[in-house]
């Protein structure tokens, strides 16, 4: 077959300008196959990353239980046990778990964390607020802490405090001034502002706030153990396997961040479903371009193609020179437009910098192998009509044309 | 000599009904091994019917067809392939080269496509075969530079490459002037003594057919003379 090879070759080289075209147009179709990948993948990306990059992947609550019933029963006895509102449950044992939740493959970080409710006030302004108690080290593992501080830093030492940039605005604070603060379970503490953040969510910058773990203890009155072990994932895609894997290994209701999640994956999907038809529609007009044009070259040839077959070659050699026609300018093709897309996609900004106004590219998403391959095996398959025609030529009528 | 082929009650017809063209009519014929036959006729007697029949690049709608011991008629197109490939060679009046390829490349096909590549030794063949020809300077020339003589010395070669028993040409001077016209069949002429190869040239030029040593007329579909 590397004769047939040598000849479809020479067949492609005959007609630079032909074979060019031919070659630019499939590179075209290929280059927006990649486009789009990058694109569809990239704007989910960037979705998610705005979405649920900021919040837990993985995150595992007390479970809160019914009230006990301390009537013993004799007899019948009616009654109807309320589960309180702000009733914190307890993760008592998070101590043990954290090593082995951490040593979990896919986990990047683990946030023990204690909340509540409260209200905060200054002088005569109050304002109701969420309290979170992480411990110091670990401000930025779930949520960018760090990133998102305007004024001041992320320390939350004893007594320290970080608020919202619309709370702060709020209660007219300011870092260093002193506030008031009362817990859901009527504990009042004065503590001091040591930083602002801004995340650009409303509700989290009017109504959250940041303490330290132990400042959360004397809060809520709990001496040990915490209400929420949030954890993050390097791939938020791997949020289910790695919850149903925590589950396995600890036992606790490890919940992914997609339960409830199922408006933004159904909008993704959609999204995803819109870019694999614009793919197929690409790798369509490939499919056309190269059959047509092949079988225009079969009828052009179709002497030449009667001389083989009368010299001595079989219906599958002539085949085999169409079809590795078709393979060769899917080849071609395939890396020109590839290459041109890698190039296209260069001046974009990497996944981890994406910004608003910007066209949300993810060059590691452009599927540069899979175009190739899906070009070739389109161009082959296109070639194999014109190819099956080529060897249908009845070398008597093609030799007296 | 002894028989190479051997075709008994040959009928073609083409088309159906009232387009229907009886060519050939119960042509019966036998060439012999070495034999150097010029098949004359007029236009429409049957003559290329014939030579693609015994090509066969077509099969008769009766009659039979004997070469080299084989049924040409009873055999399956791929086996016709293999055969034609190594026993019979062809040149056309209009030398029907493959264009993009060298006058060497043009020789070499018909082994090269059972082999699968051009083989030193084919390579070493096809350049004696064309400095037989009287084109020592043509070798790699791409075809379409070449006179029309010198492309059809080119076909000659390429009808020997695979040493066949038999070459069928169809008109092989038609399209030459009388000095290149000759050259061809002088060419023909040695190769046939050298080497024994049984020709079979048809022709309308009756002082080509003087050069064979056997004249076979058709007409009308069965050979007259």
């Amino acid at each position: 077959m590397l004769y047939a090879l040598k000849i479809a070759v020479r067949y492609l080289t005959a007609n630079k300008a032909q074979t060019a075209l031919l070659v630019t147009g499939v590179a075209v179709g290929v280059f927006i196959f990649i486009f789009m990948s990058a694109l569809i993948g990239g704007l989910a990306e960037f979705i998610l990353s705005r979405t649920v990059g900021d919040i837990s992947h993985i995150t595992i609550e007390a479970k809160t239980e019914d009230p006990a019933l301390l009537i013993q029963s004799e007899g019948h006895v009616l009654a109807v046990a309320e589960r309180g509102r702000t009733r914190a449950a307890t993760l008592a044992e998070a101590a043990t778990w954290l090593p082995l939740i951490e040593a979990v493959p896919a986990v990047k970080a683990v946030s023990p964390q204690i909340t509540g409710a409260g209200f905060m006030t200054r002088g005569a302004q109050v304002a109701q607020v969420s309290v979170i108690g992480v411990e110091p080290g670990r401000e930025s593992a779930i949520l960018d802490l760090q990133g998102y501080m305007v004024e001041g830093e992320v320390r939350l030492g004893a007594g320290l405090i970080v608020l919202g940039r619309d709370l702060a605005d709020d209660l007219s604070l300011s870092i260093g001034q002193t506030l008031r603060i009362q817990s859901s379970n009527g504990v009042t503490a004065a503590l001091t502002l040591s930083g602002i953040f801004k995340t650009g969510n409303g509700g989290m910058d009017k109504a959250r706030s940041f303490v330290s773990l132990s400042t959360a203890r004397t809060l809520f009155a709990m001496p040990q153990g915490v209400t929420r072990i949030e954890i993050k994932l390097n791939d938020l895609n791997a949020a289910d396997a790695t919850a149903l894997r925590i589950r396995a290994l600890t036992g606790l209701d490890a919940v992914p961040w997609t339960d409830g999640a199922e408006q933004l994956m159904e909008a993704l999907d959609a999204q995803a479903q819109t870019g694999y038809f614009l793919k197929t529609f690409a790798l369509i007009t490939i499919v056309i371009g190269v059959a047509s044009a092949l079988l225009l070259s079969t009828y052009r040839r179709r002497p030449e193609i009667g001389i083989m077959r009368a010299m001595g070659a079989g219906r599958g050699f002539v085949v085999f020179v169409f079809v590795t026609q078709g393979a060769l300018i899917g080849l071609m093709g395939g890396v020109m437009g590839a290459a041109l897309g890698y190039l296209a996609l260069l001046p974009f900004p990497s996944r981890d910098a994406f910004k608003v106004g910007t066209l949300p590219m993810d060059i590691t998403q452009g599927s540069y192998g899979l175009a190739i391959t899906l070009t070739v095996i389109g161009a082959i398959l296109a070639s194999i009509l014109p190819a099956r025609a080529a060897a249908r030529v009845d070398p008597v009528t093609a030799i007296g044309q | 000599m002894s028989a190479l082929l051997e075709v008994h009650d040959l009928f073609k017809t083409y088309g159906t009904g009232e387009a229907k063209t009886r060519v050939l009519r119960g042509l019966s014929l036998q060439l012999e091994k070495g034999e150097l036959a010029a098949l004359l006729g007029p236009s429409g007697s049957g003559k290329s019917t014939l030579l693609t029949i015994l090509g066969t690049l077509m099969k008769p709608t009766s009659g039979s067809y004997v070469m080299l011991g084989q049924d040409m008629i009873a055999a399956g197109d791929a086996n016709l392939t293999a055969f034609r490939n190594l026993h019979i060679g062809f040149v056309f009046q209009f030398h029907n080269l493959l264009p993009d390829f060298t006058a060497l490349e043009n020789v070499l096909f018909p082994t090269a496509v059972r082999e699968g590549r051009e083989t030193p030794a084919a390579r070493r063949r096809g350049r004696d075969l064309l400095m037989r020809m009287g084109l020592a300077d043509r070798i790699d020339f791409p075809t379409a530079n070449l006179s029309g003589g010198q492309k059809q010395r080119v076909a000659v070669a390429r009808a020997l490459m695979n040493a066949p028993e038999l070459v069928l040409a169809d008109e092989p001077t038609g399209n030459l002037d009388r000095a290149s016209a000759m050259q061809v069949m002088a060419l023909i002429e040695q190769i046939n003594r050298e080497e024994g190869t049984t020709f079979l040239i048809s022709t309308h030029d009756e002082k080509i057919a003087a050069l064979c040593r056997r004249q076979i007329v058709v007409g009308d579909g069965v050979v007259t003379g």
